[in-house]
Formats: structure tokens, C-alpha cells, sequence
């Protein structure tokens, strides 16, 4: 899959070594920024209130 | 993700894969992808949170202090009587209510203190205000609500607090000093740590608590640690912050 992704990459061998990384920092980005906050929600450790059906 | 590209590319021949061999390969690529997606889900949970966390709260806090005008010197280490403590009207939500100083915590322990225990608050500001509680230095109940891990993970030495213990709080107004009496360990329905009169619901509050409240386990969130302290004395702004905590309220001050 990977394999097939980078070589159907345009240009020389340093600009699809390039656009793979910049397109797996786009990958981690988008992650940090939607995925895991919303994943972050089916763990415990941000748990600490008392009673938190009665926070606002 | 680049290392497992370099060698699929040389492990494969390149013109008739099988239909099995490609679909196996793939099934592969994307079970590595999920596991390294994983980890970096552990890597900004228990990491990246707190590094965020923690540029917010100092954010905050320079913030808090900016409104605050210029220092007042330190006052005598033998405190005068300063009367009631002057109690400040409760801030809208997710406004900071003042600084929270715990020595025992470490000489750099600097968290705002934010109205508001909904997520927005605790997942970025730090330790949040029971809104129904009292605010600080009020006959009744102050409590906050604070993470033990992830997002600054504020409160997740409150394990060590020794009774004896002095937890400074800094608003507007002044310093309050409480005392930390004891940790409770109850389970996350236990609404009544809450109450004017911690646990004793017909109690009429006589003294001024404040209450903390954070997951325990460490690493769980099946109950509730509460601590509990008591306010000893308080002091105006106007006669500087208490000795003991001078320097950090300098530093708090200075760099933010």
C-alpha cells in the first residue's frame, strides 16, 4: 500500500521522499488535532470531577 | 511508516503479485499503521496534554498577575490579624479566580484556579471551581477539581500531601492559607465532599474548607481522592504575599 502510494508519487526520488514525509506529518496533524481529542474521551484518566452529571 | 515502505518496496516483485500476497500485505501495512497510530495516541495523552496544559496555565497566570498592578513586599513573617477574610463575588465561566500555591508539591507549584469544572476548563486551565461551591475564604466550601494525569495533571502528587500541609491561595483580594487536614478516598457518585460541611449534609458551616478533588487510581478513574484542608488565615494584598511563598509569588510575577 505504502509501497504503492510512493511510487505513484510525481518527480524525483528526494521530492517523493519529501511529500511522504510531509504527508505523514499532515497524517499525525490531523490526528493530534481531531482524532485523538475526540478518542481521548473513552479513557478514564480525564475523569475527576464529583458527580459530573451535575456539572455544567 | 517511511522504514516499512523502503522494505515492502523491496520485498515485493514487481510485476504479477498475487491477488493473496497483495491483500496480505496490505492487511499488514495496516495493522503496523494501527499500532503506530496507538502509540502516538499514548505519546500525546499522557505527554503532549500536559506540555499544552501547562503553556495555558502559565498563560493564565500571567494573565491573572498582569491585572493584578504592581508588588506589594512580603509581610512580616509573624502575621497580624486581618479580620474576615474578604470573600469576591464567583467570576463567569472559565475566568480565573486566582493562583493556587502548593509547596509540598514543589517550590514551583503555580496552577490558576478557573471557574467552571466542565472539560473545557480542566482539560486546558488547570484546577477548576465547583461553580454551587464557595468561593475562597467564604464560610462553607471551596472546592476544585483537578486531573491527576494528562493536561498538566495538576493534582497528581495530592496523594503526598503531609496533614500540616499549607496550600496558598492568591486572588484579587489576597492570600488565604489553608491547612491540609486529610485525604478521602470515595467513589466518583459521592456528591457530598461537595457540601458547606464536607459528608455531613444537616451540618451548618461554621469553618472555611477547601476540598480537592482528582481520579484515583493514579492511572484510573473507578474512584474519587478528595483532600481536605481547612483556611488558617488570610492576609490582604495590600500587606504582600506570605513570606513563605514570596519567591513564588515573585516568579509567578515575573516570567509568567
Amino acid at each position: 500500500m505504502y509501497g504503492w502510494i510512493f511510487r505513484h508519487l510525481p518527480g524525483p526520488l528526494w521530492l517523493r521522499i519529501l511529500t511522504s514525509l510531509v504527508l505523514a506529518a499532515a497524517a499525525v496533524v490531523l490526528m493530534v488535532q481531531f482524532l485523538f481529542p475526540w478518542l481521548s474521551q473513552f479513557t478514564q484518566f480525564t475523569d475527576s470531577t464529583i458527580g459530573s452529571v451535575t456539572q455544567p | 511508516m517511511l522504514l516499512q515502505e523502503k522494505e515492502t518496496r523491496v520485498a515485493v516483485p514487481p510485476p504479477r503479485a498475487g491477488v493473496l500476497r497483495t491483500a496480505v500485505q496490505v492487511m499488514g501495512e495496516l495493522l503496523i499503521t494501527a499500532g503506530v497510530i496507538l502509540l502516538l495516541f499514548v505519546a500525546w495523552q499522557l505527554w503532549w496534554t500536559n506540555v499544552e496544559s501547562d503553556a495555558k496555565q502559565s498563560e493564565a497566570i500571567k494573565n491573572f498577575v498582569q491585572e493584578l498592578g504592581p508588588p506589594t513586599p512580603a509581610a512580616p513573617a509573624n502575621p497580624a490579624d486581618y479580620g474576615p477574610p474578604v470573600v469576591s463575588e464567583p467570576p463567569s465561566h472559565a475566568e480565573t479566580i486566582g493562583i493556587m500555591y502548593v509547596p509540598r508539591f514543589g517550590a514551583d507549584y503555580t496552577r490558576p484556579i478557573v471557574q467552571g469544572t466542565s472539560t473545557d476548563v480542566l482539560d486546558t486551565l488547570g484546577l477548576g471551581h465547583y461553580k454551587n461551591t464557595s468561593m475562597p475564604g467564604a464560610v462553607g466550601n471551596f472546592a476544585v477539581a483537578g486531573h491527576r494525569q494528562t493536561h498538566g495533571a495538576v493534582l497528581d502528587n495530592i496523594h503526598t500531601l503531609v496533614p500540616g500541609d499549607k496550600i496558598y491561595v492568591q486572588t484579587k483580594d489576597g492570600f488565604y492559607v489553608y491547612v491540609f487536614r486529610n485525604n478521602q478516598v470515595v467513589l466518583p457518585t459521592s456528591t457530598d465532599v461537595l457540601l458547606p460541611v464536607p459528608a455531613q449534609p444537616s451540618a451548618t458551616p461554621t469553618e472555611s474548607f477547601l476540598t480537592m478533588t482528582s481520579c484515583n487510581p493514579r492511572f484510573g478513574a473507578q474512584e474519587r481522592i478528595i483532600a481536605y484542608s481547612v483556611l488558617e488565615r488570610w492576609q490582604p494584598a495590600s500587606a504582600g504575599p506570605p513570606a513563605e511563598i514570596a519567591a513564588q509569588v515573585a516568579k509567578a510575577r515575573g516570567e509568567g
